[in-house]
C-alpha cells in the first residue's frame, strides 16, 4: 500500500518551497562565485524582467497541470495576442485592439474545453491540436493585415522595459496577477476543485462536481493568461512576430514541473512555479556565463532540469 | 488439534517493533505459525497489524526483533525475496494489471496456468477465460484470481488479508473450504478478518495486536469471540452491540424516498421500495444481483432504462451526481477509492460537496468552513493526526472521510454501500451509532451490506433483492441470518406486493 515517509520527505513535503528557495539561492552563490560582482541591482531588475514572462505563461501550466491537464496552446495563444493587438493598434486604438485580441485566447481556450471536456480528448493532443490550429489562421490573419503594419503601444513597452526606482514596471502587473492566482487556487471554490479534479475526478463528480464547468472555465483562463502574457511579452521585446512567444512553451511548462507541480494532477501550486521560473532563468545566465558551446549548453540545461525535478520528487515523496 | 506453543513453527517472530518517526507502530509484536496452522491476526485499527504484515511480506524493514522462517533468522529485504522464503500474500488491494488479459496476467507472475486454473474452478469460477480483460472482471472475481495465483505458486504461508471481504455468500464458502484444504496439505496460512464467523469455522488460533503489542495467542473454541473482542478494545469496552426492537412508522406519511419498477444494464430488472424518513433500510443481496444499479442510478451515476424515483412524492430524474445531491440524496460508494482525494487533506475531502456548485466557485469563507469541517470530525470521531493527506489515513478513518463529507454538507437521504467492508469492529460501531442518529434526526439511509448480521446491529428494515428484483421485505429484529441468507439465494420468493404492508406495526 502506501510507503511510510521519512521525517524529512513529511517535513518537506508540507512546505514543499523551502528546497526550491535553497536551490535559487545556491544557483546565484554560484554566479557571483563565478563571475563576482555580477549579482548587483541591475541584474536582480533584469532576472525578474524576463522571469516575469516566463511565471505567467507557466501559470497557464500550473493550473492545468492540477486537473492533471497542460495547454500546449499557451505559447501560440500569446503570440496570437501579441500580434493581433499589434496589428489591431492602427486601425482600432490601444484599448480596443488589446480588448479585441483577446478574443482569439479566450476562442481557443473554450475550443480546448470542449475537447477535453466534451469529446475527452487528452489535453496534451487537444491543446497541440489547437495550437496547431491557430498558427495556421494566424497565418492567413497575417496576409490581410500586412497593408496597416503594426505597432507596439508605449503603454506596453512601458510595462515590459521599463524601471522604477530600479526594478521593473512589469512586477506592477505580476504582483497583483501572483497574488490572485495564489489566493485563488487554495481558498476559492474554483481553485479548490481544480486540486479535486487532479485528485480524483470520478470523485469530484460524485460529490456534485460538473467537471466540464470547471474545464471550460479553466481552459478559457489559461488562454486568457496566456493573451496577457503575449501582450507583456511583446512590450518587452517590441517586435511582434508569428513565433514571438512559441518558445517559451516548453521553459514553461519545464517552470511548473521543476517548482513541483505534479503533471499528473492534484499537487502543487503557483508559489513553487515562481521559483521555478527563476530557477531556469538564472540557470539560463549561469550556463550563458560558462565557456562552453551552445550545443552542450542545451544538454546541461536539460540534464540539470531532469535531475532538479527527480529529486525534488523524491524529496517531496510524490512518487 | 491446536496448542499455544506450536510444535517446531515454520514461521516465528518475536518482539519486532517499528517506528515511523515519532510514532511506535509496532512495540512489541511476535506471531508464531506452525506447519498446516490457519492462524487469525487480529486487531482494531492502528494496532499494527498492516505494518506486521508489510514487515513479514518485504515491504518494510523492522526495526528490532527476530523473524524465523523454518529456524532460520531471515531478514526479508524485499517482497521477492519473501516469496522466495515462501511466503505468498494476497492483498485487499486487487494485484492485477487492468490493462492486461488473464494470461498476460499469470505470465508476468510467473504463475503456472494449468494449476491456477484448478484453483479458480474450485473456487468457484469454472467458466474464467483467459484472454478476459482483469479490467473488465467484477471485484469479487479479481478477489479469486488473486488467490488462485497465491495457491498456485505452492507457498509454505499463505497470507490473506481481508480475503473474503468484497465476495458474495457462496464464493465465500468455496474459499474457507479451499483454505481449509490448503492446511490440511500442510500449508500454513496467516488469515486477517474482521468476520468473527469465518475465523471460528476456520482458524486454529488467533494471535490478537492491540496498539503494537501481541496482548492475546488463544485457540478458537466456542465462545471466543467475546475474549478476543475484549483483547482487541482492551479492558471494558467489549460487548456486543444489541439490535433494537422494531420501530413504529407512522401511518400516512409521505415517503422520502419511493421507487418503482427501476431497471438498469443487464442485471436491475425491477425493484420497487419505499424508503421513509428517519428509516434505515437494509439492502441485502448476493454479488451482482443488481444491488450496484440500485445505488449508482439513485445517485446519479447511472442511467435507468426504466422505472421511476420519487423523492418527497416528486417524480425525480438524475442526469449527473449534482442533480441527485440537489434532491438530498447522497452516496457514499463501496469502494472508498472512489471516493476520496487520496492526495488530498482530511478538510479538503470533507469540503469538497460544499464548492461543488457554480455559485460557490468564489472565496471559500475559511473560518466558517473549518467551523463546519470540524463539526464533522468531531462527530466522527476522525482520528486527525495524518490529516494532511487522506491516503497516510487508516481504512476506518478513509471511510468515516466518505461519511463526514455528507455530514458537513447536511444529511437528507443517505445510500450507503456497504460503509464498513474491511474496517475494525470499534470503528463499525461507530459507524452503526452514526447512522441511527442520523435517522433520529430525520435523515432517510438506505444501506447495503455485505455481512448479514448488520441489518439486526443497524437497520429498521430489510429487502432482499435476488435477480434485479426485490424477493423480500423483513423487519430488521425478525431478520435471522439463515432466513436472510435463503432469501438472498432466491429460495423464500414472497409475492411482490408487499409495498402495500405498511401496517406490519
Amino acid at each position: 500500500m502506501t510507503k511510510e515517509p521519512s521525517r524529512l520527505s513529511r517535513a518537506l513535503s508540507d512546505y514543499p518551497l523551502i528546497p526550491l528557495t535553497l536551490l535559487l539561492v545556491v544557483l546565484v552563490v554560484a554566479l557571483e562565485l563565478l563571475r563576482p560582482g555580477i549579482v548587483n541591482e541591475r541584474w536582480i531588475a533584469n532576472t525578474i524582467k524576463f522571469a516575469i514572462p516566463l511565471a505567467m505563461l507557466a501559470a497557464c501550466q500550473t493550473l492545468t497541470m492540477l486537473t492533471g491537464g497542460i495547454d500546449l496552446s499557451a505559447g501560440v495563444a500569446a503570440t496570437v495576442v501579441a500580434f493581433v493587438m499589434a496589428t489591431q493598434v492602427p486601425v482600432l486604438g490601444v484599448p480596443l485592439a488589446i480588448a479585441v485580441s483577446l478574443i482569439p485566447a479566450i476562442a481557443m481556450g473554450l475550443l480546448n474545453g470542449f475537447g477535453i471536456a466534451i469529446c475527452r480528448v487528452h489535453p496534451l493532443i487537444m491543446t497541440l491540436g489547437t495550437g496547431l490550429v491557430a498558427t495556421g489562421c494566424l497565418q492567413v490573419y497575417q496576409r490581410f493585415v500586412i497593408a496597416s503594419g503594426s505597432v507596439v503601444p508605449e503603454s506596453l513597452a512601458w510595462l515590459g522595459t521599463g524601471r522604477t526606482l530600479g526594478l521593473p514596471n512589469s512586477l506592477a502587473l505580476f504582483l497583483p496577477f501572483a497574488a490572485l492566482i495564489l489566493l485563488a487556487q487554495r481558498q476559492t471554490g474554483f481553485g479548490r476543485l481544480l486540486y479535486a479534479i487532479g485528485s480524483n475526478e470520478g470523485a469530484a463528480r460524485l460529490s456534485g462536481v460538473r467537471t466540464w464547468q470547471v474545464y471550460f472555465t479553466l481552459y478559457a483562463l489559461s488562454g486568457v493568461i496566456a493573451g496577457i502574457t503575449g501582450l507583456l511579452y511583446v512590450g518587452l521585446i517590441k517586435a511582434p512576430s508569428l513565433s514571438l512567444v512559441n518558445p517559451m512553451l516548453l521553459p514553461s511548462v519545464a517552470a511548473a514541473v521543476v517548482g513541483g507541480t505534479s503533471i499528473f494532477g492534484g499537487r502543487g501550486g503557483y508559489g513553487g512555479t515562481i521559483l521555478g521560473a527563476l530557477i531556469l532563468t538564472v540557470l539560463g545566465t549561469l550556463l550563458t556565463l560558462v565557456q562552453i558551446p551552445e550545443g552542450a549548453r542545451g544538454v546541461f540545461f536539460g540534464l540539470i532540469i531532469l535531475a532538479v525535478t527527480a529529486i525534488y520528487m523524491r524529496l517531496t515523496n510524490q512518487t | 488439534m491446536t496448542q499455544i506453543l506450536p510444535r517446531s513453527p515454520l514461521l516465528n517472530a518475536q518482539g519486532v517493533s517499528k517506528r515511523f518517526g515519532a510514532v511506535a507502530a509496532l512495540k512489541d509484536a511476535s506471531l508464531s505459525l506452525a506447519k498446516g496452522e490457519i492462524v487469525a491476526l487480529m486487531g482494531a485499527n492502528g494496532a499494527g497489524k498492516s505494518t506486521l504484515v508489510k514487515i513479514l511480506t518485504g515491504a518494510l524493514r523492522h526495526d528490532n526483533g527476530q523473524i524465523l522462517i523454518k529456524g532460520q533468522d531471515r531478514r526479508i529485504g524485499s517482497p521477492r525475496a519473501a516469496r522466495r522464503a515462501g511466503l505468498v500474500p494476497v492483498y485487499q488491494e486487487p494485484s492485477l494489471i487492468p490493462d492486461l488479459d488473464v494470461r498476460d496476467n499469470l505470465r508476468l507472475g510467473d504463475t503456472p496456468v494449468e494449476p491456477f486454473l484448478h484453483w479458480v474452478s474450485e473456487l468457484g469460477l469454472p467458466d474464467l477465460r483467459l484472454d478476459a480483460m482483469i479490467g473488465r472482471l467484477p471485484l469479487a472475481s479479481l478477489r479469486i484470481l488473486d488467490l488462485a495465483r497465491a495457491i498456485a505458486a505452492e507457498p509454505d504461508v499463505l497470507l490473506l488479508d481481508e480475503m473474503t471481504a468484497a465476495l458474495p455468500a457462496d464464493l465465500v464458502d468455496r474459499v474457507l473450504t479451499v483454505v481449509r484444504a490448503q492446511a490440511d496439505a500442510g500449508r500454513s496460512v496467516i488469515y486477517i478478518s474482521h468476520r468473527f464467523t469465518e475465523i471460528s469455522t476456520l482458524c486454529d488460533r488467533a494471535t490478537v495486536l492491540r496498539d503494537g503489542v501481541t496482548v492475546g495467542d488463544l485457540p478458537i473454541e466456542p465462545g471466543i469471540e467475546e475474549r478476543i473482542v475484549e483483547l482487541m478494545l482492551g479492558a471494558g469496552v467489549a460487548s456486543a452491540a444489541q439490535s433494537r426492537p422494531p420501530k413504529p412508522r407512522p401511518a400516512g406519511q409521505k415517503p422520502r424516498l419511493s421507487v418503482r419498477g427501476l431497471a438498469a444494464g443487464t442485471k436491475l430488472t425491477d425493484v420497487s421500495f419505499d424508503l421513509h424518513a428517519g428509516e434505515v433500510l437494509g439492502v441485502v443481496a448476493l454479488e451482482g444481483q443488481g444491488q450496484d444499479e440500485v445505488f449508482d442510478v439513485l445517485a446519479g451515476a447511472r442511467k435507468s432504462l426504466r422505472g421511476t424515483v420519487l423523492v418527497k412524492g416528486e417524480p425525480a430524474h438524475f442526469a449527473h451526481p449534482a442533480d441527485a445531491i440537489a434532491k438530498g440524496l447522497t452516496f457514499v460508494p463501496g469502494d472508498r477509492a472512489h471516493a476520496l482525494l487520496m492526495q488530498r487533506s482530511v478538510r479538503e475531502n470533507i469540503a469538497l460537496p460544499l464548492l461543488a456548485r457554480l455559485r460557490n466557485w468564489g472565496p471559500i469563507a475559511m473560518a466558517a468552513e473549518g467551523a463546519r469541517v470540524g463539526a464533522a470530525i468531531e462527530r466522527l470521531q476522525i482520528d486527525t493526526r495524518a490529516q494532511g493527506e487522506v491516503r497516510r489515513l487508516s481504512g476506518g478513518n478513509q471511510q468515516k472521510v466518505t461519511i463526514a463529507r455528507w455530514v458537513a454538507k447536511g444529511v437528507d437521504t443517505v445510500l450507503l454501500f456497504d460503509p464498513t467492508r474491511g474496517i475494525d469492529v470499534r470503528t463499525k460501531r461507530q459507524i452503526y451509532d452514526l447512522v441511527r442518529d442520523l435517522a433520529d434526526q430525520g435523515a432517510a439511509v438506505l444501506y447495503y451490506t455485505s455481512e448479514l448480521a448488520e441489518i439486526r446491529l443497524a437497520c429498521d428494515r430489510a429487502i432482499v433483492i435476488f435477480g434485479g428484483r426485490v424477493v423480500d421485505q423483513i423487519e430488521a429484529s425478525a431478520a435471522s441470518d439463515a432466513h436472510l441468507m435463503r432469501a438472498a439465494y432466491g429460495l423464500t420468493e414472497k409475492d411482490r406486493a408487499t409495498e402495500k404492508d405498511g401496517a406490519t406495526a
